[in-house]
């Protein structure tokens, strides 16, 4: 019996399980925290030069555009903690199973977002 | 014959290493991190940079940064391979990739050692 097999790789048909998710989720928050090192620097660097310019991120804090900027950062380097924990897990073979890896992918998401939900809810 | 990727010679066992150890200092940074501005609410100008007028706080961000830089390299330089097909293209994109992370290394040296 032949199987019918897609002959290429079409993203919108292929069906990734939670553990690939939350990998493919890794790449895409490093990819973010990656673009956002130069914004984080300059922001760094203004909050230590003086008091007025520690006021001034702090005000620039205020408009809901920098928030958003900044919750989608927290997600980010929130699901990479999370995920890259749980990366480092798997490599001293802790929750390998199937069952597990699926239960401990659902952490990783579960964590991420109620951490960002928190944060940001204060934030806001 | 065992065919290299031009653009990625001798990666593997030691990039996954220093993937792991920068990830976990990276880490344990920011754990103390959180403690500091969660202890120190609402936060003052005085507070956070007299915080990094320490020595030792300034040569941990370092540490924090360059693991921040290394890392950040490994996982781009993956991204890049696994999507960007085409040799030049790839060089470049790596070529501006790190020529972008040496310059935040510098950044990083300039903002913590001009902290008054």
């Amino acid at each position: 019996m032949t199987r019918k097999r897609p002959k290429y790789l079409n993203l919108f048909r292929i069906k990734l399980p939670l553990p690939g998710i939350v990998s493919f989720l890794h790449r895409v928050s490093g990819a973010l925290l990656f673009i956002a090192i130069p914004l984080f620097l300059a922001v760094f660097q203004l909050t230590l030069n003086s008091p007025a310019d520690f006021d001034k991120v702090r005000q620039g804090l205020e408009s809901p555009l920098v928030k958003l900027v900044l919750i989608v950062l927290l997600w980010g380097y929130s699901h990479h903690f999370f995920a890259g924990l749980r990366f480092i897990a798997m490599d001293m073979g802790i929750g390998m199973e199937l069952g597990k890896t699926r239960r401990n992918s659902w952490l990783v998401l579960t964590f991420s977002l109620t951490l960002t939900a928190m944060i940001g809810g204060w934030l806001w | 014959m065992v065919e290299r990727i031009v653009s990625g010679a001798h990666y593997g066992l030691r990039d996954w290493l220093m993937q792991r150890i920068t990830g976990v200092a990276m880490a344990l940074y920011s754990l103390f991190m959180v403690a500091f501005l969660l202890t120190h609410q609402p936060l003052q100008f005085a507070e956070w940079s007299g915080l990094f007028q320490n020595q030792w706080m300034r040569l941990a961000s370092l540490l924090f940064l360059l693991s921040l830089y290394l890392h950040a390299w490994v996982g781009v330089r993956d991204i890049l391979m696994d999507y960007v097909h085409h040799t030049v293209l790839r060089l470049t994109a790596e070529a501006l990739v790190i020529l972008a992370l040496v310059g935040c290394t510098a950044w990083s040296v300039q903002i913590l050692w001009s902290i008054r």
